[in-house]
């Protein structure tokens, strides 16, 4: 590259502050209205603020340029395991940005928000039938809030009942690390458990860890290595008859819709990642929505608020906020992500009874067409048919050809495509862990395999081009030692002078 | 419409793709791939409405939006915690591009540069506008941070205890009890006008303007909780700050805030965005997602998430944090309505709010039968003290196509906590005025 | 080559006995490589208590995060400020530039109960087979 282009490319990734010229205006505001007030003394004023001064022209080139070096569902095929990334319905977007349901505000009285209100009822409605379970409160912002907030419903449930002492949850050693991290949050032990050799929960292990002290199990179902439990039916009996609860990490979901409903597999309380099977768009890492959905035991232990309906009212005011008689209390200020809820909605609204079974249905053909395709090519730690997303290890390939899943993800990004999840679940070397969905087509699972043929080849005949890749995206390998060691996380006026200097690399 | 000619318009597999799927992988039929589901278990009844088309659901959407009284067809003065400003188109239109709305958090950076450097900059103008050291890429919501501002107070101070003002968001000090509870970390509700903190007291809460729209004295609480080894955690309204002190300048530990104001519709409570920031020395306590600048192999300038290390995917049950998913998008909302208001919009939406809420004060501190019992300077929200109870008030207001202030009366006789922005015009600030006269009248 | 003139733990941890009594300790050489980049160290404060064997920090890679454990019991007499600062010298020399703490040391005996370079070198042995 010539010395300009290099300093043009460096010029697009200028931060706002070294774009900022004096004088420059990106928003207007009407003259002032009112008579003039008086402002408060200087003391409690600040004397500048130190910010860009850009054109809305200048800032809408600069980030849409920048929105280039991302992939997006929209873009690119993206089998991302465990998070499900599938096509974000467009019209979910209109729906969620109608006045009446994008303008209004939260602390509205429940009378002049009965269609918000309605939309919550029925969502709830929804979510506690496709799971069996008893009741839903949408109020979680997040998989992970909602964890906490089940977590914080079992240890309420034996606080309750005088059983403070049940302290430790036991945790797969397969699971996401979102999964210890709330237990712990909760003021549980964690307990980890492991795997038996077909995947499933070790039953011998599981007996052996309950005692008198066990508050409940967490688990991912299917598991995190894309397994539908065989045993479950006997770790829940086990962890019930020795009073304990079960939390159900409902992440992989869109694997079991309309297949299994989890209230029947005697899970206590689950929750749904929207953001996952429900199609709200992911936005770069959020927002999500977490709804947290209890059975018999526990719904009366449900965050607040939960929309009820009271049947002899009239209309104009039928639905209004409650909060569950034993409720662990709010999870956020308000009612939860309701754009995402909206979402969620009329996806559930649009898909239907038919559409529902359909996802699951698909998304699990998919996964497994794309085992079959390619088994010879990878490892495969756990050989059975798979639900929504199959597991594979780059272990031989690494060791035959120093090829780790690692370069293999990095590869797949000059082919087009978005690396699956690495290195995740911890309890495989090499893991390389792909989740198709159902939204994406036989030629593009056909093309995906094609190119995850070619570059097992390439590990073995030109290694060199996976250990170097990616090789034409705006930044190649970035050095993430540097940026932990001497962390640079805003920008700084020094930068200024550095940023003169141009042309870096 | 019958079943069997159902077709999603989001999954592209036809009978005929799905047999030769099946042939390749080796079963007779898609029943053979659930047969781990245990059998008396499998195919329940699922009790749901037949599939709408895009059509029906549009139709069926604007009726549930046309049962909601929507702000913008009605004249709103409520508050407390969300809040209506002018939202400039831009930010609907660069969050709506595909590229930031359907991509994953950016775990792999080559292919994630937009929404990382877009996190940057965010981090930047948060830290800029609290004039705090840095700051992460965004939280749930302001009540969340603030109260992982508490815990992480808690784990630097190694205490089990923080205080509140009791000009804290009551919502707030909830969604605290909910998080330290079972942390074995106490809140106290403590006195505004004489707060007492002990050696066991991790951090003391100031919110600034405060719940009833009042300027708190950030210096004096600072002194006050690094006099007894505490930390402050100051809670601040974005917008505010383009005008008044921020935390920064009393020497805050925490900042925390709601950054919804600054480019979020209301959207009946979410989801909204959690601004944290703090000073340096505290960066690697951080809850969150952290971008980080570095350089590539080529040695260009490239962004990274950092200090993963703090991150539950790694420290599992020693995390600083659970979260996760958080909200990136939104935070891009944010960055792009800091952005384009810059150094004087910032400036000038602030004292608009400020000019145009005490306008409306003066107009209801003149009419008979109304007061504001609080002293003090206010930012953009003040209380009311009504002659009727705020539900009343309200009811009637509602009549007139208004959307009165919050009903108070817990915490002052008939009070309502009413609020004013930019977004209200003199028509409708005289209309409010108007209206509440007749009321006052009327006894 | 792991230094014969210093004593490890399992825990793969080094101590230096000098020539004033105190120890200088440090990770080994196998126990960086297997980190990768080392980015942080959470180091005892000095004056601080430490007791044979037990957690007295952490060090952290870009994707992992362990615990260090003293291998002997004393009292914290200096903290090694360059490898706070630039974590990269504990990969670089490990059992140079790169040591951690320098302690007192309680109970001469306490070395005794760490291993020799050879013993240490067999214990990794016997882990990888």
């Amino acid at each position: 590259m010539s010395g300009l282009m290099r300093e043009l490319a460096a010029g697009r990734r200028r931060l706002l502050m070294d774009r900022s010229s004096p004088g420059r205006v990106g928003a207007t505001l009407p003259p002032p209205d009112v008579p003039e007030q008086e402002l408060p003394p200087d003391s409690e004023l600040r004397e500048d603020l130190d910010f860009p001064e850009v054109t809305e022209s200048e800032l809408v080139r600069y980030l849409a340029q920048l929105s280039q070096f991302n992939f997006s569902i929209d873009h690119n095929f993206y089998p991302l395991g465990s998070c499900t990334m599938k096509y974000n319905p467009k019209l979910n977007d209109e729906v969620a940005s109608l006045p009446g349901l994008a303008q209004i505000h939260p602390l509205q009285p429940d009378d002049q928000v009965q269609g918000a209100l309605r939309l919550m009822y029925e969502l709830q409605g929804y979510l506690t039938e496709i799971t069996g379970l008893a009741g839903t409160s949408l109020a979680p912002m997040a998989g992970a809030d909602a964890e906490l907030a089940g977590m914080l419903m079992i240890r309420a449930y034996h606080h309750e009942r005088g059983e403070a002492w049940r302290r430790n949850v036991l945790i797969p050693d397969s699971a996401h690390g979102t999964n210890p991290a709330s237990a712990a949050m909760s003021g549980f032990d964690v307990v980890e458990l492991p795997s038996d050799a077909h995947g499933d929960t070790d039953l011998e292990a599981l007996r052996a860890s309950v005692g008198d002290d066990l508050a409940g199990l967490m688990i991912t179902l299917p598991s995190t290595l894309g397994l539908f439990d065989s045993n479950i039916l006997e770790v829940v009996r086990t962890v019930h008859e020795a009073g304990g609860l079960v939390y159900g990490d409902g992440a992989n979901l869109n694997a079991l819709l309309g297949r299994v409903k989890f209230g029947d597999l005697g899970f206590d309380v689950v929750h749904s990642n929207l953001h996952k099977t429900f199609t709200q768009p992911h936005g770069g890492g959020g927002p999500g929505a977490g709804p947290v959905i209890a059975g018999p035991t526990l719904v009366d232990y449900l965050p607040e608020p939960v929309v009820v309906r009271r049947a002899s009212s009239d209309e104009s005011a039928a639905y209004s906020k409650g909060r569950p008689v034993k409720s662990i209390g709010r999870m956020g200020a308000f009612h939860g992500n309701f754009g995402a809820l909206v979402r969620a909605y009329s996806y559930i609204s649009t898909l239907g009874r038919e559409g529902i079974i359909q996802v699951s249905e698909d998304a699990v053909i998919n996964a497994n067409y794309i085992l079959s395709e390619l088994r010879d090519c990878f490892d495969l730690p756990y050989d059975r048919s798979c639900m929504h997303e199959v597991v594979f290890s780059a272990r031989s390939m690494n060791r035959d050809h120093h090829v780790s899943a690692l370069d293999v993800s990095k590869r797949l990004i000059d082919y087009g495509i978005h690396p699956p999840t690495m290195y995740f679940p911890l309890i495989v070397e090499q893991a390389l862990m792909i989740e198709p969905t159902e939204t994406e087509s036989k030629e593009t699972l056909d093309s995906f395999v094609a190119v995850m043929k070619e570059i097992a080849r390439e590990a073995r005949e030109e290694p060199h081009l996976l250990h170097e890749a990616p090789h034409d995206t705006p930044n190649t390998r970035v050095d993430e030692a540097r940026a932990a060691r001497r962390p640079e996380l805003r920008w700084r006026r020094r930068e200024a002078a550095e940023q003169d200097q141009g042309g870096e690399g | 419409m019958g079943s069997e000619s159902f077709r999603s318009p989001y999954t592209p597999n036809t009978d005929s793709d799905r047999r030769r799927m099946l042939d390749a992988i080796g079963v007779s039929s898609a029943a053979e791939l659930f047969e781990d589901i245990p059998e008396e278990h499998r195919d329940p009844v699922l009790d749901l409405a037949a599939p709408l088309s895009e059509m029906e659901l549009s139709a069926y959407a604007r009726e549930l939006s046309g049962m909601n009284a929507a702000p913008g067809d009605y004249a709103c003065f409520l508050g407390a915690g969300s809040y209506r400003h002018h939202i400039p188109a831009i930010v609907r239109h660069i969050t709506g591009r595909s590229e930031y709305m359907t991509s994953y958090t950016p775990y792999q950076p080559e292919v994630s540069q937009g929404t990382l450097q877009t996190e940057y900059e965010f981090q930047t103008l948060c830290s800029l506008l609290t004039g705090m050291d840095a700051a992460n890429a965004g939280m749930y919501d302001g009540s969340t941070s603030l109260a992982e501002g508490a815990l992480m107070a808690a784990r630097i101070t190694r205490r089990d205890r923080v205080a509140a003002l009791d000009t804290v968001n009551p919502r707030f000090i909830e969604v605290l009890r909910t998080y330290t509870r079972s942390q074995g970390i106490a809140v106290d509700v403590v006195s505004r006008d004489s707060p007492e903190i002990g050696d066991r007291t991790a951090a003391l809460l100031v919110q600034s303007p405060n719940f009833f729209g009042y300027m708190e004295d950030g210096g004096r609480f600072s002194e006050l909780a690094h006099s007894k080894g505490a930390l402050l955690v100051s809670y601040v309204d974005p917008i505010s700050l383009g005008m008044f002190r921020p935390p920064g300048d009393y020497d805050a530990d925490i900042a925390a805030a709601e950054g919804q104001a600054m480019g979020v519709p209301t959207t009946f409570g979410g989801p909204y965005v959690g601004i944290f920031a703090c000073k340096e020395r505290y960066v690697r306590q951080m809850p969150g997602r952290i971008v980080g600048k570095t350089v590539d192999t080529r040695g260009r300038t490239a962004y990274v998430l950092t200090l993963q290390t703090r991150e539950q995917h790694i420290r599992r049950e020693r995390a600083t944090s659970n979260i996760c998913t958080s909200v990136a998008l939104i935070a891009l909302m944010s960055t792009v309505y800091m952005a384009s208001h810059g150094k004087h919009g910032m400036r000038r939406v602030a004292e608009a709010c400020y000019q145009k809420s005490h306008y409306a004060a003066s107009l209801i501190e003149e009419l008979p039968g109304y007061s504001l019992p609080i002293e003090g300077t206010f930012f953009q929200e003040f209380v009311v003290e009504c002659p009727l109870p705020p539900s009343e008030v309200n009811r009637r207001l509602l009549e007139r196509g208004i959307i009165g202030g919050l009903d108070v009366s817990d915490r002052y006789r008939n009070g309502m906590l009413v609020c004013v922005t930019e977004a209200n015009t003199r028509e409708e600030i005289e209309g409010l005025a108007a209206a509440l006269s007749e009321m006052g009248g009327a006894g | 080559m792991n230094p014969a003139d210093l004593r490890y733990s399992s825990e793969h941890e080094w101590a230096r006995l000098l020539d004033d009594g105190s120890v200088e300790i440090g990770i080994t050489e196998f126990a960086a490589e297997s980190l990768g980049d080392v980015v942080y160290v959470e180091l005892p404060p000095v004056g601080g208590g430490l007791t044979q064997f037990e957690k007295m920090g952490e060090i952290e890679s870009v994707k992992a995060v362990s615990d260090l454990f003293t291998p002997v019991s004393g009292r914290v007499l200096e903290v090694n400020e360059r490898a706070s600062d630039s974590p990269e010298v504990v990969n670089e020399d490990p059992y140079g530039a790169g040591w951690l703490i320098r302690a007192s040391l309680d109970d001469a005996s306490g070395l005794d109960r760490l291993m020799t370079a050879d013993q240490y070198q067999e214990f990794l042995d016997s882990q990888a087979a």
